[in-house]
């Protein structure tokens, strides 16, 4: 029974991760994505990890992938045309991607053969023990962790913002100046000009002459 | 088959007879009260008091030509309202509704479809993909209206999930587990909760009035706005199907805030037995303390003017997220003191 419920979820995980990295839509892909994410969780909660299930569906699926959306959805992403992308480097990076992949799996079933661990009690994987772990043994990467993140958003803030007057320094010609203000006028040109009068002509004047 | 399985599927069965029927009660409920509100009789054609109500609009929902928009995208178009009821109808699996059954062969069943260790998060989980609904119903219905309120509607649950969210972890902390039929042990022995943590209450009613996109936040779908919103192209059977989602949503929420603050199927003070009889008593407290959750959804809902846009995010990140955020802060150095 629970070979069944693995095969039926890991059979949807892999058919929608290759319907997201193929379809041309990428409403579409996006919608895999989440399915992909769900059928992962699922099998989470097959290994015995329900919290981290539940987060995966809670962040991962409800709301990140719904930013993906919203912002596909607000700038209009179109759908691709067919890839006519060159043979050459696609073939190329076929094979290092095969390559890797045959090495990460070699590298898994070659360390099996190290000395054994004891096997995971019911305790020591529980949602106390995780917590106790997190914020014990691995408090410095989680602390290094969310100070990602915190990066993370800073970037994205600074990346996403309108240039203002701080980002044009470099540019060239007239300085405009961060508060707004009216270039300072040259002196010699505030003269009163004696071939001008100094008032300026009241407009009326021109519409009834 | 699996006596586990088998319990399971019976409990399923008694939470989705309760839910199901919510939607056509609510439909008769929504415009007699709102018509009282409004100083009007409402629909008192169709039976006594317009009781059969519901039956007309079902009838009608099912004989309506159904209309697909030509340059409609045909399948995110057709599963959207199907996508719709999967979480309306899944996230109820985690509220206790009664007392733990002792049957006659000793075994103790506790009265909850999935008596896991992440009940609330398994519940908030899956009614934050009801976003998805809305986003393909707005994207595939080709229109402008309803791509506006499927943005809308998606902000606008993303930002109130958070501070609910917060305002949910508020409750577990003085509990210490997920699982709420800990959270209703708890209540019984102490305070019902929406005492000592009024502020996290009060985050919590207004984030779900976001989260079901009901009044005052229900621009997503607001008729003086934007046609009918994400759900502008859908008519007969698929609009019936987003309507049934929307009060079962709202059912499944106010089930999750009565059972986190209001003690859920228990009444102060009374021990209701660990047999049939107890079971009964504690679903009917817990579907009457839902029906009043229901009500105070129409009454504010036919009471209050919508927000703008810009209003509503703002209310969500810049007031009740750093609220939310006092309240855990608050509640975690009073677990801390001993008092909760």
């Amino acid at each position: 029974m629970e070979t069944l419920i693995f095969a039926l979820f890991a059979a949807l995980a892999l058919g929608s991760s290759i319907v997201v990295v193929t379809h041309k839509s990428p409403i579409y892909a996006t919608l895999s994505l989440v399915l992909t994410l769900f059928a992962v969780a699922a099998l989470f909660v097959l290994l015995g990890a329900p919290f981290v299930g539940a987060l995966q569906i809670l962040v991962y699926a409800g709301a990140i992938v719904v930013l993906f959306l919203f912002v596909i959805m607000l700038l209009n992403v179109q759908k691709e045309e067919t890839a006519h992308g060159s043979r050459g480097p696609q073939l190329w990076t076929a094979i290092v991607g095969a390559v890797v992949f045959l090495g990460m799996m070699g590298l898994v079933f070659w360390r099996s053969g190290s000395p054994a661990v004891p096997p995971l009690t019911a305790e020591s994987v529980s949602l106390k023990a995780l917590a106790r772990e997190l914020f014990s043994t691995y408090l410095l990467p989680f602390e290094i962790v969310g100070l990602l993140l915190l990066v993370a958003v800073i970037g994205a803030t600074v990346a996403a913002r309108r240039p203002d007057a701080l980002d044009r320094i470099g540019e060239g010609g007239e300085p405009e100046y961060l508060s707004g203000d009216e270039p300072r006028t040259d002196p010699l040109k505030s003269l009163p000009d004696p071939h001008r009068p100094s008032v300026a002509e009241p407009a009326y004047k021109e519409a009834t002459s | 088959m699996n006596p586990e399985v088998v319990s399971a599927i019976l409990k399923y069965g008694v939470m989705f007879a309760v839910f199901i029927n919510v939607a056509p009660i609510m439909n008769w409920v929504e415009r007699r009260v709102c018509a009282f509100i409004q100083d009007r009789p409402g629909p008192n054609r169709v039976g006594p008091l317009g009781l059969f109500q519901p039956l007309a609009d079902a009838a009608k929902f099912m004989f309506k030509e159904d209309v697909t928009p030509s340059a409609a995208d045909k399948p995110l178009y057709l599963m959207a309202p199907a996508l719709a009821l999967f979480p309306a109808f899944t996230t109820f699996v985690v509220i206790p509704f009664g007392p733990d059954l002792i049957t006659a062969a000793g075994r103790r069943i506790p009265l909850m479809v999935a008596n896991v260790d992440t009940g609330v998060l398994l519940f908030l989980a899956l009614s934050s993909l009801s976003v998805y609904s809305l986003v393909m119903a707005g994207y595939a219905s080709n229109n402008k209206f309803s791509l506006l309120g499927s943005i809308r509607a998606s902000a606008q649950l993303i930002s109130y999930e958070l501070a609910l969210t917060l305002a949910v972890l508020a409750v577990i902390i003085p509990v210490g587990s997920f699982n709420l039929a800990d959270v209703v042990a708890y209540q019984q022995t102490h305070l019902w909760s929406f005492i000592p943590q009024i502020i996290g209450f009060l985050v919590f009613l207004i984030a779900s009035f976001a989260e079901t996109n009901r009044l005052p936040f229900d621009l997503p779908e607001a008729e003086s706005e934007l046609v009918a919103g994400f759900h502008t192209e859908y008519g007969s059977m698929r609009f019936a199907l987003f309507f049934q989602a929307e009060y079962t949503n709202m059912a499944a929420l106010s089930a999750l805030g009565v059972t986190l603050y209001f003690g859920g199927w228990t009444l102060p003070g009374i021990d209701f037995p660990n047999n049939w009889l107890g079971a009964a008593l504690g679903l009917a407290t817990l579907v009457g303390k839902i029906i009043f959750c229901m009500m105070v959804f129409v009454w504010i809902r036919w009471t209050f003017p919508r927000f703008r846009y810009d209003q509503l995010m703002r209310l969500g990140w810049k007031v009740l997220l750093p609220l939310a955020i006092f309240n855990l802060i608050l509640v975690a150095a009073m677990t801390l003191a001993g008092w909760l």
